[in-house]
């Protein structure tokens, strides 16, 4: 360990793509304070490869896996976007590695194992994902999750060569600093697998709710609800809002350096949750029963919430009532200390 | 003659694999391979049909706004509607982000590396070069990540995030923006013009939107060191490498046409061939499968038909991208088909003098960062706060829509069919499976490998630079591309 609490050797980190859509990378490249490659420098990480900001291209990228495959280069940090994909039949044909015969999962199989840490960027490489989503064509798969069953392409019982499972930043896409932080304390050796929660994702994220820190809380709190998108209210009642239920601290740490989900208006769809791609109901829609959302907070008595709920929304402020329906402020809150009237 | 299979090709979006067959020190026929099949259009099919607006821009990250605006657009035609003016420009705005992002992201991740390999060492310019450009470690690379992710600020602010934004609807724009987000937009562009006029063009933006001609640019560039201003360096590399004699391909383009405002496109869309433009109907394309790992091989059919599903024992398919046609012909698309279709004079002149190359298609994408920029200062005072943004209408039981859109690397397309309330069929055609589709029934190679051929091998290359910068002047999505 150096003074700044980082590694004296630098950790070479390899990332590989494979089912997803790029987009955790093009989400990690948006990080601030610092920029990501300077994040990586100050931790002694070397970019060992990378599919869209390494140099080597085709034989180039194949020498440094030779050199990973014969250990003459020390695998830090394994990182994989994208779901793992099996189709056909078991084959992997859907996806080859370019250039070769190989079936990308072979690929991925082999590098976990030579690897200190293994980390999936995102629900696809985590779970499955979008990719998993209808029939799964492709037969996608997480790292270590199939979906919601543990497995996945590596097994249950998998652990990389550090002794942690495979660390699952979930997401879609994974917030900049997710990334950063988590290879931050996988650079700096203080990660353990206390740091990880049922799903094997880093507590620092999940031990939040979306809901925390809802721009929208007041209307929350008096169920105002909005009940078309573009409407400044609750989106939980009408509009499939799951961030009373979804792990992030998406509202917490904004998104591109002032956004959430919420903020631009439409609900949170429980990205970070194994399974989402499949909510068993339209997505900007909150399936109900006999009225009432069947997707309440997770950890409340349901008869409580309804007493909760009714006796709020007697109380509601006509101020909420109105903005709740309205797509900007039609009545702004009372300023009761200004004297004399306007 | 050799042969060589280039691969994985990195610094593209997704998975690429390049064969050549090398005669002489030169590539003689290539073909390419999109290694990856996830399919989205059989996952899509029986969904609601406002859930493609979540599955469709997770076909691809880069390209996630486009992907969502195609899906919007085919929904709002399936379901009448067209958005208020607010919602357009919100939409417009967004889209508009991520396209001049995914050009400054090409430019400066993607393609600039390529003149920092060792294969140029002896070259007089190389140092400094190298020092500015190359991969992971050039100092441009730390100039432009803080000043895209900063831009991408306008993304945060009106799309909540990006990529994989639900903001973008068939009705408009789900957020409303108030006087004060107004302001902040100028604020965001205007930081982010400095950024452009300082350490890309190192001039002011309209110094280059103005340029009518070859001649033009080329005195442009001479006024000042090729150090100064990264799109200089390029045009000095570009002069050098001599890049305007490399890359042909069809001499067709098509665009449909990019930010729709009031019924007319900020830049025009029609169809250019050989120097002769004509007006673009959808009805005239066509998708043939016979070299893809697809069922069906000897049919090809419109998209609103199309079927999309693999079969990988299929054997005279080379990859899973389909090759569509427009009245038969393989059509290149992207900024550069783009700023020609709709007419800018220097794009015009310098194609009429060499044709389509890899300095054109660059130099294309360089004044659309331009050009879109100076529009979206236009668009951001014409907002009226206040004033609706999003019009709800519901989704008919039996509809079908197209959504037919710009994306940055090139035309888009949605087609959409309901039925009974759900989707009966899915159907997307994207930019790169325009310019990196395989042969067609007829033999004629898709756009890229027309492109690459009698580019020059040097001795003992076994990636050849010159395959690298063709491959990489296409801006190529392969996550789009077999989706």
């Amino acid at each position: 360990m150096t003074a700044n609490g980082f590694a004296k050797t630098s950790i070479n980190m390899l990332w590989l793509q494979s089912g997803g859509c790029g987009g955790c990378t093009l989400s990690a490249i948006c990080a601030e304070a610092p920029d990501l490659l300077t994040a990586f420098d100050g931790a002694n990480i070397n970019l060992l490869w990378h599919p869209t900001l390494s140099e080597e291209t085709g034989q180039s990228f194949n020498d440094i896996l030779d050199a990973v495959r014969a250990r003459k280069i020390e695998l830090g940090i394994l990182c994989l976007e994208g779901s793992v994909i099996t189709g056909p039949n078991g084959t992997g044909r859907f996806h080859m590695m370019s250039g070769g015969e190989v079936a990308m999962m072979d690929v991925i199989a082999e590098l976990a194992a030579l690897s200190d840490h293994v980390v999936a960027m995102g629900s696809c490489a985590a779970f499955g994902g979008v990719t998993a989503g209808g029939g799964n064509p492709s037969g996608a798969t997480g790292l270590a999750f199939d979906v919601k069953d543990p497995g996945g392409l590596l097994g249950e019982k998998f652990r990389a060569k550090s002794g942690l499972p495979v660390i699952n930043i979930s997401g879609c896409p994974v917030h900049p600093a997710w990334v950063t932080e988590t290879l931050l304390q996988i650079a700096s050796g203080d990660f353990t697998e206390h740091d990880l929660d049922v799903w094997n994702r880093p507590k620092a994220i999940s031990d939040k709710l979306v809901h925390h820190g809802c721009s929208r809380n007041e209307y929350y709190e008096f169920k105002a609800s909005a009940e078309q998108l573009c409407e400044l209210g609750c989106m939980m009642e009408h509009l499939g809002c799951k961030g009373t239920q979804a792990c992030g601290d998406c509202n917490t740490r904004s998104w591109n350096g002032t956004g959430s989900c919420i903020t631009g208006g439409y609900p949170c769809i429980a990205c970070t949750e194994p399974g989402f791609e499949e909510p068993g109901h339209a997505f900007v829609e909150t399936p109900k029963i006999a009225g009432i959302p069947v997707g309440l907070p997770t950890d409340m008595p349901k008869a409580w919430f309804v007493a909760l709920a009714s006796l709020s929304k007697a109380a509601t402020p006509k101020r909420l009532r109105k903005n709740a329906t309205a797509d900007h402020i039609v009545i702004s809150p009372n300023n009761n200390k200004r004297r004399g009237k306007r | 003659m050799t042969r060589r299979i280039v691969g994985p090709f990195n610094r593209v979006e997704g998975d690429l694999e390049v064969r050549l067959e090398i005669n002489d020190s030169r590539v003689t026929e290539a073909f390419v391979t999109s290694t990856l099949y996830r399919g989205f259009e059989q996952i899509l099919q029986g969904k609601d049909p406002r859930d493609a607006l979540v599955y469709t821009p997770r076909i691809c990250g880069i390209c996630s706004v486009s992907q969502l605006s195609a899906s919007a657009t085919a929904l709002a035609e399936a379901q009448g509607i067209s958005p208020p003016p607010n919602g357009r420009i919100v939409s417009n705005l967004i889209l508009a982000t991520e396209n001049v992002a995914d050009h400054l992201t090409h430019f400066y991740l993607f393609f600039m590396p390529d003149f920092a390999r060792s294969i140029y060492q002896d070259e007089a310019w190389f140092d400094w070069v190298e020092t500015r450009f190359k991969a992971v470690h050039g100092t441009a690379h730390r100039d432009m990540l803080p000043a895209r992710a900063e831009f991408m600020h306008i993304a945060g602010l009106l799309a909540g995030k990006w990529p994989h934004t639900l903001t973008i609807q068939p009705g408009g724009s789900t957020k409303s923006v108030n006087k004060a987000e107004k302001a902040r937009l100028r604020g965001l562009l205007s930081s982010f013009r400095r950024f452009l006029e300082r350490v890309v063009f190192n001039a002011p933006l309209e110094s280059f939107v103005e340029l009518k001609s070859k001649q033009e640019l080329d005195n442009w560039r001479l006024k000042s060191a090729p150090m100064d201003g990264d799109v200089r360096s390029f045009l000095f590399l570009s002069s050098e490498l001599n890049l305007e004699n490399m890359g042909a391909a069809s001499g067709r383009f098509l665009s449909y046409g990019a930010y729709l405002n009031n019924g007319v496109a900020s830049f025009k869309g029609g169809v250019l061939e050989n120097g002769k433009m004509s007006s673009f109907s959808p009805d005239d394309i066509l998708e043939d499968i016979s070299h893809a790992w697809l069922e069906d091989g000897d049919i090809s059919r419109h998209p609103y038909d199309g079927r999309t599903m693999p079969d990988a024992e299929q054997k005279s398919g080379y990859t899973w991208c389909k090759a569509p046609r427009l009245r038969g012909n393989v059509m290149e698309v992207g900024a550069l088909a783009r700023q020609l279709i709709d007419g800018h004079p220097l794009i015009q002149d310098m194609v009429s003098e060499a044709g389509e190359s890899v300095e054109a298609r660059v130099v294309a994408r360089i004044l659309e960062v331009a050009r879109t920029v100076l529009l979206m200062e236009r668009w951001i005072e014409d907002l009226q706060p206040g004033e609706p943004f999003h019009v709800t209408a519901s989704t008919p039981d039996e509809a079908q829509g197209a959504g037919l859109i710009e994306a940055a690397r090139g035309s888009l397309g949605h087609w959409l069919k309901i039925k009974n309330g759900r989707i009966e069929n899915y159907q997307v055609i994207a930019p790169t499976t325009w310019n990196f589709s395989p042969r067609d029934a007829n033999g004629t190679p898709g756009a890229l490998e027309q492109a690459l051929q009698n580019a020059p091998v040097r001795a003992g290359e076994k990636d050849p630079v010159s395959v690298q910068h063709i491959v990489r002047s296409f801006d190529p999505c392969m996550v789009c591309t077999v989706h």
